[in-house]
């Protein structure tokens, strides 16, 4: 059955903006980007607003819902009160754009600065033989829909302009470890540069962005918590830094 | 008013799907310099929705496979229709596309011996699709996203900056397609968060804009999917081809309301779901067509077999082409045997374990789960169709994927037409893209080293600005959102799934009418990223499609692959013969006849007569095909 929803929505831009409150219908089953949509084509024409695939696939639709980092075509306007008002704003952690779209170039950068996949030269196309077993960790990580949901709710850079230089983030410590596990891989020391150049020891594993994947992705346990382990395993274990540059196929413990 | 951006580059490619990815890594190693135009953010296109898998006949699992097998399985599940040398090239060439994507870090699900595993899909005889669980085109994208990555890593390493040599033009829409003296010179366009207009001068132009979709009001496509690349070829004078032909994917989730449309992926199928109506009745054994049961089982005994033994049993009938399962669908609902949301079950709870399940179909279980309150481990889904892919586009030379009349215009993937006949195959759509995707590469670069640079004239640049500032000087004209949802429901009710004469009248006066409509579009609010400005632009590219598929419909009085006619219900081997060629006149869309290519010997001789006897006229089975 349809009713009116309580909706405030952040509008503005870098300049300036104020929550606005709007009274939208919304309908059985329906998710918070649908009544987005219906503000945007019944009351407000220019609002801005990202989303792509409306399934949970393409992570556009990220912002944040009540103050939590969300998908909002994923999020249901039945998991709230029905007298609840329910408040959109835009990703803390990226200049705005307009409304609810934000700068995410950040992203984009830092994606540029992991070094690409290597692989063997030895190894021909059709060639590489892989277990399932092994491929199954990286996989893990590749479920990523970017959607940087855990990028935005990080403290590292949540509400501190000046570690984004140096701190590549979540999304991008999986994207390493998923280089890292990668079987065929040949690029030696993607933990050590994790640590050196894309700050992982800035990570305190409060395990903020594993909560909010919409993926539900392992990042710390699977991810940080095991390079940082590493990296300090390589640091000071002369044997097992000596057994990484033997072998590749090191993994992670 | 500030001056104008301008760009200037050797090869410009508009989409940033794995069409236009792969394009744009094959002109860069080709030695080009690449702008990649993305209408959303970098790496959320639509390719990203693709579950299933790639079609490849690698031969991992059943190595009676090979290119022919998978040839004649593309050429009958698009009942002939196909142009034979792209399906031909597709077939060919897939399984090496597939293998260099692991070059560059895909990770595909394995076999036991640790080859790349492949899954049953509708209409392939073995099992084909490489696939990474139920998002292989996220891996696809993901891949090739970073495989543009890697090229930019490398030129950073030899030139002043990484993105000296490709970069990516993220949220923005190229308006138009520009020419000088017959050919093309480049492309005009706007930032989509400032309104900014853009100037890309560029002798080559690579069309990957992808589908049509959002011209339906039920369909598995984004806001992309507005036939932007079909829009912009017909209006720089390329054709498109055989626009009648729409897939409507079987499987599209039924209810809730808000999530109607939403592809269910056909693996749910090919792991052993079943389809029954509301009495209960796995319906699809009625729905086998007279060309198709010698391969598919007429009782449930032996489909449920299948599953265990494929070498000595038939496919379950749930596996049967798109079309047929669609059309299926469709007439158990108007029988009344469908639910009440005007679906019909799809289970796979009966056939898997709830953790089988998890792992081959995840994102499944995780879509109903949390949008539909669905346990697909316990319960069945509710499914109908959906509209999901066009298989008619930009008609183009199979080799180099040249657009036909325009020179230097390029498209490749679901832009283009031809390779998929009347009806795509589960699967051939991802290897449609990465083997013309490359090929399109390679014809653009050749093209630009013969041709060199195309200077764009100020006339051609003042035209597309006034375009583009038009419905901002318009005050108080239609609603650009009124009018599509006008258009969705025209072509929804008249252009849909089943088509007859009348109706198809009906839908070319009312497309022509929101049209003259829409050239009275005003926008509220300024340029800055203001989606009902770009509403109207993407609304005009969908009102040109409608009116190109409407018009092309009412011509083929027959029913074939993905165009049914309730006033013409058989297939006619006559009309085989013929593709509709949609050009535009600046007024309006003209459709003309033209013959279809037809089978080389050596690729006629690869079926069984009697099988050809019955898409084929008496003539050209005489004939034999052509030398």
């Amino acid at each position: 059955m349809a009713r009116m929803l309580k909706l405030r929505i952040w509008r503005g831009d870098s300049n300036d903006g104020a929550l606005q409150d709007v009274q939208v219908e919304v309908n059985e089953g329906e998710v918070v980007l649908d009544v987005i949509h219906r503000v945007q084509a019944t009351q407000m024409g220019d609002l801005a607003v990202r989303w792509n695939c409306k399934a949970g696939k393409c992570g556009s639709c990220s912002m944040e819902i009540n103050g939590k980092p969300r998908l909002a075509c994923m999020t249901q306007v039945a998991a709230y009160g029905e007298e609840e008002t329910i408040t959109v704003t835009p990703l803390r952690a990226f200049p705005v754009i307009k409304d609810l779209v934000t700068d995410v170039s950040f992203n984009y950068k830092k994606a540029m600065e992991i070094p690409a996949y290597a692989h063997p030269d030895e190894l021909a196309p059709g060639e590489a033989r892989m277990e399932q077993i092994d491929v199954e960790r990286s996989q893990e990580f590749r479920k990523c829909i970017e959607c940087f949901l855990c990028q935005d709710t990080c403290h590292v850079i949540r509400d501190h302009e000046e570690n984004k230089k140096s701190f590549a983030g979540p999304r991008f410590f999986i994207r390493i470890a998923e280089l890292d596990m990668h079987p065929l891989d040949t690029l030696r020391n993607r933990k050590k540069t994790a640590q050196e150049e894309h700050g992982l020891g800035m990570c305190n594993i409060t395990k903020c962005c594993t909560e909010v994947c919409p993926e539900h992705i392992r990042i710390t346990d699977n991810a940080i918590i095991p390079m940082k382990e590493r990296v300090v395993d390589i640091k000071y274990d002369p044997a097992r830094w000596l057994g990484s540059k033997i072998r590749k196929r090191e993994g992670i413990v | 008013m500030s001056e104008l951006e301008r760009h200037s580059y050797d090869v410009l490619v508009i989409g940033a799907g794995g069409a236009g990815l792969r394009a744009a890594v094959e002109a860069r190693e080709a030695g080009l310099r690449v702008a990649i135009i993305c209408k959303s953010l970098f790496g959320k296109a639509h390719t990203v929705m693709a579950e299933g898998g790639a079609a490849a006949s690698m031969g991992n699992v059943n190595d009676n496979d090979n290119w022919m097998v998978h040839f004649r399985d593309t050429m009958r599940g698009g009942k002939f229709l196909n142009h034979f040398r792209m399906a031909e090239l597709h077939a060919k060439e897939a399984p090496d596309r597939i293998w260099e994507l692991e070059t560059w870090g895909a990770l595909f699900d394995r076999t036991k011996e640790g080859k790349i595993s492949q899954r049953n899909f509708g209409g392939h005889e073995y099992p084909r699709l490489a696939h990474v669980g139920d998002r292989t085109g996220l891996e696809l994208i993901r891949t090739m996203q970073q495989k543009i990555v890697a090229l930019q890593q490398k030129d950073g390493k030899q030139y002043a900056s990484m993105e000296s040599n490709v970069k990516v033009f993220a949220e923005l829409t190229i308006t138009d397609i520009l020419k000088e003296n017959g050919k093309v010179s480049g492309a005009y366009g706007y930032w989509r968060e400032s309104g900014a207009e853009v100037l890309f001068e560029a002798p080559t132009v690579i069309i990957a804009t992808g589908g049509v979709g959002k011209t339906f009001k039920i369909t598995s496509n984004s806001w992309e999917g507005t036939g932007d690349g079909h829009a912009l070829a017909l209006k720089a004078g390329a054709n498109l081809v055989d626009m009648e032909f729409l897939q409507f994917h079987p499987t599209g989730m039924v209810w809730p309301p808000s999530v109607r449309g939403i592809l269910v992926t056909e693996s749910v199928r090919g792991e052993g779901g079943v389809l029954t109506n509301t009495a209960g009745e796995r319906f699809m054994f009625k729905y086998i067509p007279d060309v198709f049961k010698e391969i598919y089982a007429d009782n449930e005994a032996e489909a449920d077999r299948w599953y265990i033994d494929q070498d000595n049993n038939r496919r379950p009938p749930e596996l049967l082409p798109r079309d047929e399962v669609a059309r299926a669908i469709n007439s158990e609902v108007k029988a009344g045997r469908g639910t009440e949301h005007g679906g019909v079950f799809l289970d796979v709870s009966k056939r898997l374990s709830a953790e089988v399940i998890k792992k081959r179909l995840p994102s499944m279980w995780h879509q109903f789960y949390e949008l539909a309150g669905v346990d697909i481990t316990k319960e069945p889904m509710e499914v109908g169709p959906t509209c999901h892919y066009v298989m008619g586009g930009v008609e183009v030379e199979p080799d180099t994927a040249a657009a036909i009349g325009v020179p230097g215009l390029f498209a490749a993937g679901e832009v283009a037409g031809g390779m998929h006949g009347s009806n795509r195959l589960g699967g051939n759509s991802l290897t449609d893209l990465l083997v013309f995707g490359r090929r399109a590469g390679i014809g653009a670069a050749q093209y630009f080293k013969s041709n060199g640079k195309n200077p764009v004239s100020e006339a051609a640049i003042k035209a597309a600005a006034a375009k583009i500032q038009a419905p901002f000087d318009r005050e108080g004209g239609e609603n650009s959102y009124a009018l599509h949802a006008e258009l969705q429901e025209v072509a929804h009710n008249l252009v849909g799934i089943i088509r007859t004469a009348t109706e198809l009248e009906d839908a070319i006066a009312k497309i022509a009418e929101i049209r003259k409509r829409s050239a009275n579009v005003s926008v509220s609010g300024g340029r800055k990223f203001n989606p009902g400005f770009h509403l109207a632009f993407d609304l005009d590219n969908m009102l040109l499609v409608a009116e190109s598929t409407a018009k092309s419909a009412i011509l083929r009085e027959e029913s074939r692959g993905g165009h049914t006619r309730e006033d013409f219900p058989g297939m006619n081997n006559k009309w085989r013969q013929k593709n509709h060629i949609s050009s535009f006149d600046g007024v309006q869309v003209n459709v003309r006849e033209q013959a279809l290519p037809a089978l080389p010997k050596e690729l006629f001789d690869l079926f069984d007569v009697h099988e050809l006897e019955k898409y084929m006229t008496q003539e050209e089975i005489a004939k034999g095909g052509t030398n």
